[in-house]
């Protein structure tokens, strides 16, 4: 029996230890540690609520946004305050352009590295890449020439001897499988995406008035005056500028990002057999298409047993369906607890650390549990949902791939075959296409909306004297996001943040079930424990929000040896 | 430098939510408020991001980074380190979010679009606890920081164009309340 530990580096939101007892190149028990006490909540209590989604923006790096977005939504509900539909379109236009970011940015730059061999891509033919490459889409990056031209860069870099981002990888490991033509194809791609990547930065930053940390939300709507006529405000050369790269977007992750990842998907067709864990799913709807939120372009709700058929809806912003199913444990959480599990509304943040015990406490991250049992969260969970919700872009998008990977691996590949590590990637790469399509929809929805001459961008708030409470959920990137508010007189007196990487990265509740991440890795193979890249793989394909060096730990504790790892480098959360 | 640089980015970064973390981006804050730059010169609040920075940083010519360095210095001590103390040092990880942000710089040698010059200004810490507030001997370092950049703008000639004025005096307890 060997022990892993793979173990912080940082202290941003979402540090994240994984222990794994491996036992003939298995892992046959796991553990998921959130080594940091995220208790930003205690300090917005006694705060204006008016203020409180720029403070919550500020939990973390990438996911600056989301948590803006889920704060006013909470704020909104527990007022009972309609937004105008001006607010929402612009909204969704950033959460939106903010999620294409995110799922590209995690397929190609911090995770695909797990699965292509950089060097290997030395080896590669630039013309039979090409011939690959244009046998499965017409984009133009897929040149003989540009390959050629990708290969001779790559070869340069190398040998400088400046590997820079691709010094950690697992290069030669045995689990790497793709041919180096395909892995040529994947550096290309990964080049490609640093560009395009940008697009979605400058509709964010154009709308937000900047980024990282946009400005222009605000409770009741969102600080964007709209005057097609003036140079400071949102003008049509901004409302075209943003339809350009929206365009741009769209043709790189259908044409690019979709096919990439049924690709690679078809050369680890075994991965298809690992990775499920929990298949008990959770996601929310959203892009509200009305001011209260009782309409979405994207549905989401509960997906029990993994069965999109048993599909129940989540159906508007305070439906009690999410907001009473909700409870979070503490009973291997350093917290002080004995008192159950709580609704966030009721929640309790009181710390208890111990050590780290494997049958007692051993995380900082809280436990939470829907209907009583623990959910996964994330794009998976989203496509799911909307395909038993029965969305036709969802449905489509989602045959395309397992089409285009069937094809290339030569055998049916069902929708089932999605609880998997790899069948995280494939979902979030649908749940990307979806939402480009819809961010090219949202954009025309606000310019019709302004063309009939609706400049509205903002209801003021009002707070009642007395208690009012309410939940405001977003579907991040990495899942549902929900933040619980409860305000009196007008000032915060509890919050509560329930982040993806808290469903996700949960350590056992209070049945003693373990979360997602400690049980999608029981059986996960490890060939060689000293490089457990396969345990990365799994861990990675959640996308979670860590940044992480693996040391590898004997029985007693010790460092035997350390690694750092790539394709985590980056702290994301939420 | 052989020609005048045509980008200069200033990018504080830093977590506003763990005290003294925040410091580069308080000083990000007073330089913005104090003062007007010319075109050349653009003022990014970086917080805790990583792949996020790609854009912003793309195409800089010159790199001014404000920080919390943890150099075992006393606290409060202001610290500035340039050439190959810089790469080396976000290799080291003194501060978390330069884990992400070693990354995007990687990539920007990668694409060939690195800054020519990267310097850190940065306060030894004296609380990362809970707090949106800098303690007092880390906020009385902020004139440094500032000074120290200015002074980064005016090596770099910036300092001829008359497009910069102090428009109010600096107060590091203005720090302390800005958010």
């Amino acid at each position: 029996m060997t022990r892993i530990t793979i173990d912080p580096i940082t202290r941003i939101e979402g540090h994240l230890r994984i222990d794994c007892e491996v036992d003939g190149g298995r892992v046959k028990k796991a553990w998921a540690s959130g080594q940091m006490w995220r208790g930003v909540e205690q300090i917005l209590i006694g705060r204006d609520p008016r203020d409180a989604w720029a403070i919550t923006q500020r939990i973390c790096g990438v996911c600056t946004t989301v948590h803006a977005m889920a704060s006013v939504r909470a704020v909104e509900n527990a007022l009972d305050l309609e937004i105008p539909v001006n607010a929402q379109y612009i909204r969704n236009i950033i959460i939106l352009a903010h999620a294409v970011h995110d799922h590209i940015v995690h397929f190609y730059h911090l995770s695909a590295l797990d699965w292509v061999d950089v060097t290997s891509a030395l080896k590669g033919d630039p013309a039979k890449t090409a011939q690959l490459a244009e046998s499965l889409s017409t984009w133009k990056g897929n040149s003989k020439h540009e390959f050629a031209q990708v290969k001779d860069r790559l070869a340069g870099f190398v040998g400088t001897g400046q590997l820079g981002i691709f010094t950690n990888g697992y290069w030669g490991h045995p689990a790497m499988k793709l041919p180096p033509d395909v892995n040529l194809l994947a550096v290309a791609h990964y080049l490609q995406a640093l560009e395009v990547q940008r697009k979605a930065n400058k509709i964010v930053s154009i709308l937000g008035s900047k980024t990282p940390h946009i400005q222009n939300v605000a409770v009741g709507g969102v600080a964007n005056p709209i005057a097609l006529d003036s140079q400071s405000v949102l003008t049509v050369e901004r409302l075209m500028a943003i339809k350009g790269w929206i365009d741009e977007l769209a043709d790189f992750v259908k044409n690019v990002y979709l096919v990439d990842v049924a690709a690679i998907g078809a050369f680890y067709a075994d991965w298809l057999g690992h990775g499920a864990g929990i298949t008990n799913y959770l996601s929310v709807p959203d892009i509200p298409l009305d001011g209260k939120g009782t309409k979405f372009a994207l549905p989401g709700g509960h997906v029990p047993a993994g069965d999109p058929a048993k599909f129940k809806a989540v159906s508007r912003f305070g439906d009690p369906f999410f907001e009473d199913n909700v409870a979070e444990s503490v009973k291997h959480a350093w917290y002080k607890g004995g008192k159950g599990a709580l609704h966030p509304y009721k929640g309790e943040t009181d710390p208890q650390y111990t050590d780290f015990q494997d049958n007692g406490k051993y995380s900082w991250v809280k436990s939470p549990t829907f209907q009583g049992q623990p959910a996964q969260v994330g794009p998976l969970a989203r496509v799911l949902a909307m395909v038993g919700a029965g969305h036709k872009p969802t449905i489509n998008t989602l045959n395309r791939v397992l089409d285009t990977a069937g094809a290339i691996a030569k055998t049916k590949i069902p929708v089932a075959a999605l609880h998997s590590t790899i069948g995280r990637h494939a979902a979030r790469a649908v749940s990307c296409a979806v939402q480009v399509d819809e961010l090219a929809n949202q954009w025309k929805l606000l310019v019709d909306n302004i063309a009939k001459g609706d400049t509205t961008t903002f209801n003021k708030p009002v707070f009642p004297k007395g208690e009012v409470s309410g939940v405001g959920f977003h579907e991040a990137p990495r899942g549902v996001l929900s933040h619980w508010v409860v305000i009196n007189d007008g000032k915060i007196v509890n919050y509560q943040a329930v982040v993806p990487t808290t469903w996700n990265a949960a350590p056992r509740n209070e049945k003693d079930e373990p979360g997602p991440y400690e049980a999608s890795l029981l059986n996960n193979p490890v060939a060689d424990p000293e490089r457990p890249l396969e345990v990365l793989r799994t861990v990675h394909s959640f996308d979670p929000c860590l940044a992480c060096a693996v040391h590898i730990t004997d029985a007693d504790g010790r460092d035997a040896i350390a690694v750092a790892t790539d394709g985590c480098g980056t702290s994301f959360c939420a | 430098m052989d020609q005048a640089p045509r980008r200069i980015v200033i990018l504080g970064v830093g977590n506003l939510l763990l005290a003294d973390e925040g410091v580069g981006v308080r000083a990000l804050e007073l330089l913005a408020r104090d003062y007007v730059f010319s075109p050349e010169v653009e003022l990014v609040d970086g917080g805790t991001c990583g792949m996020e920075l790609l854009e912003p940083l793309t195409g800089a010519d010159v790199l001014i980074m404000l920080d919390v360095i943890r150099a075992g210095k006393a606290p409060g001590t202001f610290i500035a380190l340039r050439g190959d103390a810089v790469p080396a040092r976000l290799r080291h990880k003194l501060s978390p979010h330069q884990v992400g942000l070693s990354d995007v710089l990687a990539t920007l040698i990668l694409t060939g679009e690195a800054p020519r010059e990267t310097v850190i200004f940065g306060v030894e810490p004296e609380s990362l606890e809970l707090s949106l507030s800098l303690t007092p001997r880390v906020a009385a370092c902020l004139p440094a920081l500032i000074a120290a950049t200015l002074a980064e703008l005016e090596h770099y000639g910036v300092q001829s164009s008359p497009q910069i004025h102090a428009t109010a005096p600096l107060l590091a307890s203005d720090a302390l309340t800005a958010l």
